[in-house]
């Protein structure tokens, strides 16, 4: 994963993105550069490491970077605002979006987006469940993907999206009954498979219960 | 001591010290396993011993063998003289995740009698392991055979007093404490007080204080955790109480601040005493700029009177009594700089590198990338790049200076910044408390440096 030596830069572009920005904000390479910078740190914070707790402190600083960027972008006007009912929406979209967590771009890339079930309200019924998210994608597997491709429409969302990171990070430490019981699946343990939705249901008690079992959301891993 | 011009660094005197090859620990070959990563080094107070965590959960100490007085061109070696599995990995069934068993942090308490004492920990359970040497046993019970089975006490017809009768050293390595379920977050570091009783444990977001005999019981005397999560910016990074004042600890945070927190003040020392932060450079900042001011060590001098931060790119040394920036800093790569964006793709920039004192206080030491480390002396403001590699594998040969050419032409035996190998890193180093040895760890290995003797 690490490069042996690094990507060679020309002095330019180098200065573009760490020198002084007052001049340089205006380039069209400047904003694809920081654009290029606030993917990569979506996607940083999207990946996690399977079985073991990500990291909080490397998940911060990268949260913190993407909302320099996302103020200096609204400062710039290249930030486009979301309509309000959309961001009325955002929490069962965001609230899925700690799934995202555990799954790869290229997962989620693949599934169709569908309507919102509109069952935003049950996340605040049970904390207990509403704190696991397979839980929640199993019941409306369809709406539960988040577009990556169609967000900068939803970058507005972004803020809310981060949020919900460190809510996860929270909400985990209080646990659900229903993982006290379930049955771990031993290919649960196998990377590889639940990153490419193998695992059709993990835990297993959760299939008892949901819609689509097979559902390759359905894979929670932590 | 053979005066040299230039390659050196002095400790205190202004002596130049010349740094030799001494040992190398470890496997020899390229493919590292994961469970042999070091992930911790500390020496004990004598520098007797000098301990080692890794991530596959173990301890390894080893122990310098006294001196050779007839062979006294080099101080004595160190050998293997405990190993032992400190944690194992955990499942946490309630978060379905598992808990890893790398020793983040060895911590040694003072000697006490003949047995040692140290606290090592992971990412959330601490422990007091209790290191004893056995070489002697009891022979000649008379209730009892030689293996242990008891005798019929009816056929025993004479006594006799048992007697020790000396055997081969064993050293053991009974776990006496286990400090458990306090902390939420990963445990980043741990401190034992001047008072030899207490000791703080800290993770991303709480510090609690412990003491060395309860284990069912901790004190939560830092608690930075926002009430919604979703607020939560700055996190925990370090922390270490002060040598001298047992009241007195300080913290340092992912925003570049150090808190110093004085625990007669309150019971919960949210409010900290003093704030040392150094004020931005406004023609460095970049996207980059909080996260290369994560402070990731925080030591405080011998003396008490300094403390010092290792940061992504700098060393820094802060006068206690001065808050507003350090009284020095030093440049441990700067040609790095103009690489962050890369550095944060690959992830190099959240590697959190240690720094440590020498016995005097004079020079500091901290690792690089490409098995470099630096050392900076205090005193005549030199400062010195060298290679932990098994190529300088002689003992006693000197180590000779590395240069990094950041730009422009690269002059014969410097390295440019481009072929600097990332992925071979040196996190961690430890200073012998009283003598120039160092213990310098890399990915797997750990080499000892001394220095020149004559």
């Amino acid at each position: 994963m690490f490069a042996r030596g690094l990507k060679r830069k020309s002095p330019e572009d180098g200065e573009d993105m760490e020198g002084g920005l007052a001049g340089a904000r205006a380039t069209p390479s400047y904003s694809l550069q920081r654009q290029s910078l606030l993917d990569m740190s979506l996607v940083k914070l999207q990946l996690c490491h399977m079985l073991v707790e990500p990291n909080l402190c490397r998940s911060v600083l990268i949260a913190n970077t993407v909302r320099q960027i996302q103020e200096e972008m609204s400062q710039d006007g290249t930030w486009r605002v979301v309509a309000p009912q959309a961001a009325g929406r955002a929490p069962l979209d965001r609230l899925v979006s700690t799934d995202i967590l555990c799954r790869s771009v290229r997962e989620q890339e693949g599934e169709r987006p569908a309507p919102d079930v509109g069952d935003g309200h049950t996340a605040d019924l049970v904390p207990g469940l509403a704190v696991v998210p397979s839980a929640q994608a199993l019941r409306s597997p369809q709406s539960s993907l988040w577009e990556v491709d169609s967000s900068r429409e939803n970058r507005g969302g972004f803020q809310k999206s981060l949020d919900q990171i460190f809510e996860t990070l929270e909400n985990k430490t209080s646990g659900s009954v229903e993982e006290l019981f379930a049955d771990v699946d031993s290919s649960y343990y196998d990377l590889d498979a639940v990153l490419t939705g193998m695992v059709g249901s993990t835990p297993s008690a959760h299939a008892n219960r949901c819609l689509h079992p097979a559902s390759p959301a359905a894979s929670l891993v932590g | 001591q053979v005066g040299c011009g230039g390659g050196g660094v002095g400790a205190g005197g202004g002596n130049d010290i010349q740094w030799c090859f001494s040992q190398v620990k470890g496997a020899v070959d390229d493919d590292v396993a994961e469970a042999d990563i070091i992930s911790t080094v500390e020496f004990n107070h004598s520098g007797e011993l000098l301990a080692t965590g890794d991530k596959g959960g173990r301890v390894v100490i080893f122990q310098q063998e006294q001196e050779n007085k007839i062979q006294s061109h080099s101080r004595g070696e160190y050998n293997v003289y405990s190993t032992f599995q400190s944690h194992e990995p955990e499942f946490d069934y309630l978060k379905s995740l598992e808990i890893e068993e790398k020793i983040n942090k060895i911590r040694w308490l003072p000697q006490k009698n003949a047995a040692q004492f140290l606290l090592s920990t992971n990412d959330k359970t601490i422990k007091l392991w209790k290191i004893s040497e056995r070489d002697k046993r009891p022979e000649g019970y008379n209730l009892k055979e030689e293996d242990g089975r008891y005798r019929d006490p009816t056929t025993v017809t004479t006594l006799r007093v048992p007697v020790f009768r000396p055997m081969d050293l064993m050293v053991e390595a009974s776990p006496r404490r286990i400090f458990a379920n306090a902390h939420t977050y990963h445990i980043n570091s741990i401190s034992i007080n001047s008072d030899y009783e207490t000791y703080l444990s800290a993770d991303d977001l709480r510090i609690n204080l412990w003491h060395l005999e309860i284990t069912d019981r901790s004190f939560n005397i830092v608690d930075i955790k926002p009430a919604n999560m979703e607020e939560l910016t700055e996190v925990i990074t370090a922390a270490e109480f002060h040598p001298n004042s047992c009241n007195t600890f300080v913290y340092s945070s992912s925003k570049g601040t150090i808190r110093l927190c004085d625990m007669r003040a309150s019971a919960l020392c949210d409010r900290h005493s003093k704030l040392f932060e150094e004020p931005e450079d406004p023609s460095n900042r970049s996207f980059f700029s909080e996260i290369i001011s994560s402070i990731s060590d925080v030591k405080f001098s011998h003396s008490g009177r300094y403390m010092m931060t290792r940061d992504y790119l700098s060393v820094k040394i802060w006068d206690l009594n001065m808050e507003n920036r350090p009284v020095e800093t030093y440049q441990v790569h700067e040609y790095l700089r103009s690489k962050l964006c890369s550095l944060y793709e690959n992830d190099c920039i959240f590697d959190k590198f240690e720094c440590c004192w020498n016995g005097s206080d004079s020079v500091v030491m901290t690792g690089s990338y490409n098995n470099f480390f630096r050392m900076f002396d205090r005193n005549t403001k030199r400062d010195i790049t060298l290679e932990a590699s098994r190529e300088n594998n002689k003992p006693r040969t000197v180590l000779k200076p590395r240069k990094v050419c950041a730009s422009g032409k690269r002059k014969k035996d410097e390295i440019s910044v481009d072929s600097l190998d990332f992925n071979k890193k040196i996190l961690h180093t430890a200073w012998h408390p009283k003598e120039n040895i160092i213990a310098v760890a890399t990915t797997n290995n750990l080499y000892i440096f001394q220095d020149k003797v004559n």
